[in-house]
């Protein structure tokens, strides 16, 4: 959306000199190991894997990708079949996902271990309109069911000591987009969320994944997970991409590419200069939607572009620290030579603006292309697959993309509506007006007054712009409040057909 | 937890590919705060279609449930699995699913029993009107036809579903090495814990406020 024919050119990839700074000697394993006791279920903590002793790693000597480092920093114990106790650094809770997590703890009187690493934000209940009356008031949420979600998850995180966003409070978002906008979110750490969008956090190089409402509980209870060791694959997009494509289209290409189930049992590294040159705005697109494409998660290294984002954010690390942070967040990188399980790669040049004809991500076609003929796919149940979309779409199969008419714009959802998506919209509008039989919504997806450590105050901008799109009728409804709206399709608001 | 060591009966002979959790249970459904009652609105859309399997007496309360590729896929909702279960389904039998959800389905008491296409095929076949065993000691899916399939399962999880055992309490007896783990990221990457400089941006919650 942004940037498109500013994109400098591609260089060679800088793995490796990573500002050629080498861990710290002081790193070293200050874990005295015990051996297990003899019923203990087979776990035992393995030294080599334990990534504060980085020695350990160059005595190895063998070259590890990014997934590989986050993993190895964070193995609590380890076990005979390769199953790993994941240390959780970061823990986001939001409405729908933890109510039932909380019931499990207090029926089983446990405590939550870490509550200075978790952050709640109701989003997925809230409705985007106005929130406080005129008089700021706080007003009552409609929906009597979505208003117990929301009771629950205040009552639980005051029971437990959890910092809490306030639905009224102007750093509420959405929780992908608060994450990162907060410094929450940090390269290098692992992050979990009661939702699938989660990788999006690992455009900052944050290990992130979504979680089940059972491993919530769990991570509330204990701070780890029990997992096993993901497959790797490399995602590489170089070349520099067209007129107005956007990230978007990019991960849109790679999951037509690999197909809706082509990332399953993987981390998906997204690597190549047009990631490279991606703005964080961009890269969480790009990572939010690695889940589309099957994958257990979706990484970006940590580079300059991303401390330039973090440094001065509310949570962010400061002073000593942040160096300290920095320099290990370098050392992260893949390493040259490092192997991964699958390496895809795509020419940007091949990638045009996409659409969609269906309901599963991996129907796209450029914006040049046509609805496909079911009859088309070899598989058969992918067929009956495109048929049912096709009826549902109301689209028959032969049509040119461009013939399609346009009946609803919505911009939005954890995907694209952070500040830079809406700025983008704005540009495009300006000065135009919705065309008749369309109906356009704009939900930003946080509602921060200030850009971080900038100075700026970001959010009057964007009401600014917001309001001027409603006034010269570009966007016939403007919703008031940060959210999720027709996205998550909790808040029963359904576009009419 | 009830533990599973073998689930036999009926089985709804479905194989639709790429199911996602909305089609489990629909968005609607997870306003609820408890973890029971899901069944009603489990393939809420796909029960609304005429000569659907779900509502086919045949099928009715199969503890068993065969589908295609990719099972599981889409949003993280656990209520996916706690709709199954509630509705009494205790295995799922497919060519893939979700690493999301085949870990809900774990948690909750249900196995998900990955095999290849062509076993698929043949049990649909056989499922329009035979009863179809899963056996985790044996870890095997059979049909009275000597139809006799292999799959796979984590150990760990497996030994958790037959014993009937609690994550949660399990991992809690592994707390020194959690502390000791904790105690070595506090010295040496200091910057994970969460600065502070939250607390002038109005946050609520007992811990600084
Ligand atoms: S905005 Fe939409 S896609 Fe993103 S987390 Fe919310 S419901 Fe999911």
């Amino acid at each position: 959306m942004t940037g498109q024919g500013a994109i400098p050119p591609c260089f060679p990839a800088k793995a490796g000199t990573q500002a050629g700074l080498p861990p710290s000697r002081e790193n070293k394993l200050p874990l005295s190991v015990t051996p297990p006791p003899s019923n203990d279920r087979k776990l035992h903590t393995t030294l080599a894997q334990h990534a504060f002793s980085v020695n350990a790693r160059s005595i190895m000597a063998t070259p590890q990708t990014l997934y590989e480092k986050i993993w190895a920093a964070h193995v609590v114990e380890r076990r005979d079949d390769g199953t790993c106790l994941i240390y959780i650094d970061r823990h986001l809770v939001h409405e729908v996902t933890s109510p039932q997590a909380f019931e499990g703890l207090r029926v089983a009187g446990r405590k939550v271990r870490r509550p200075d690493l978790t952050l709640a934000v109701p989003d997925h209940n809230l409705p985007t309109t106005a929130r406080k009356d005129a008089a700021g008031r706080v007003l009552p949420i409609a929906d009597p069911e979505s208003a117990q979600q929301l009771h629950a998850l205040r009552r639980n995180t005051t029971e437990f000591g959890i910092d809490y966003i306030d639905a009224t409070a102007a750093e509420q978002g959405i929780v992908h987009v608060v994450g990162p906008e907060q410094g929450f979110t940090l390269p290098g750490t692992t992050l979990v969320c009661g939702d699938s969008h989660t990788s999006a956090h690992g455009a900052l190089g944050a290990l992130a994944f979504g979680i089940g409402t059972s491993e919530v509980e769990h991570v509330l209870a204990t701070q780890t997970l029990l997992l096993s060791q993901a497959k790797t694959m490399e995602v590489r997009v170089d070349g520099e991409l067209g007129f107005g494509v956007s990230p978007k289209d990019v991960i849109l290409a790679i999951i037509g590419k690999i197909g809706a189930a082509g990332g399953t049992g993987h981390v998906i590294e997204f690597t190549g200069c047009v990631i490279r040159n991606m703005s964080i705005e961009g890269r969480l697109t790009i990572a939010n939607m690695s889940i589309e494409a099957g994958a257990r998660a979706g990484l970006i290294a940590p580079d300059d572009t991303t401390f330039a984002y973090l440094k001065g954010r509310p949570m962010a690390p400061t002073g000593e620290n942040w160096d300290k942070a920095v320099t290990w967040w370098r050392s992260l990188a893949t390493d040259p030579g490092a192997r991964y399980d699958k390496s895809v790669t795509l020419d940007a040049a091949d990638i045009a603006p996409g659409l969609t004809w269906g309901t599963s991500p991996e129907d796209v076609v450029p914006i040049t292309g046509f609805v496909p003929e079911p009859s088309s796919f070899a598989d058969p149940a992918k067929q009956a697959a495109a048929q049912k979309s096709l009826d549902y779409m109301g689209l028959t199969a032969g049509t040119a993309m461009r013939d399609v008419t346009i009946q609803h714009v919505f911009i939005g959802s954890c995907t694209n509506s952070r500040i830079e998506d809406l700025r983008a919209a704005a540009a495009i509008a300006d000065g135009r007006h919705v065309a008749t039989g369309v109906r356009a919504l704009v939900v930003p997806g946080s509602g921060p007054r200030q850009a971080p450590g900038r100075g700026r105050r970001a959010r009057p901008d964007l009401h600014r712009r917001r309001i001027r799109m409603a006034r010269t009728g570009v966007f016939d409804v403007s919703r008031d409040e940060p959210g999720q709206s027709p996205c998550g399709g909790a808040l029963r608001f359904h576009l009419e057909p | 937890m009830t533990p599973v060591t073998t689930v036999s009966g009926r089985a709804y002979p479905w194989g639709a590919k790429n199911i996602d959790t909305d089609v489990i249970i629909p968005a609607h459904w997870l306003k609820t705060i408890t973890r029971t009652g899901l069944g009603r609105g489990a393939f809420e859309t796909v029960r609304a279609q005429p000569g659907n399997i779900f509502n086919d007496p045949r099928y009715a309360g199969s503890p068993i449930l065969i589908a295609g590729d990719n099972f599981g896929c889409g949003s993280s909702r656990e209520h996916a699995a706690w709709a199954l279960a509630d509705m009494g389904i205790t295995a799922v039998i497919a060519p893939s699913f979700s690493d999301i959800f085949s870990g809900n389905a774990f948690k909750n008491g249900i196995v998900p029993v990955v095999l290849p296409q062509e076993a698929i095929d043949r049990l649909l076949e056989v499922a329009k009107d035979q009863i179809v065993t899963v056996d985790l000691e044996t870890m095997t899916v059979t049909t009275p036809f000597q139809d006799r399939f292999t799959f796979e399962l984590d150990a760990f999880r497996r030994q958790c579903l037959m014993e009937g055992l609690d994550e949660v309490g399990l991992t809690l007896a592994r707390d020194t090495q959690i502390s000791k783990f904790e105690e070595a990221v506090a010295s040496n990457r200091p910057w994970t814990t969460v600065e502070s400089g939250y607390a002038s941006i109005g946050v609520e919650g007992s811990r600084r406020t």
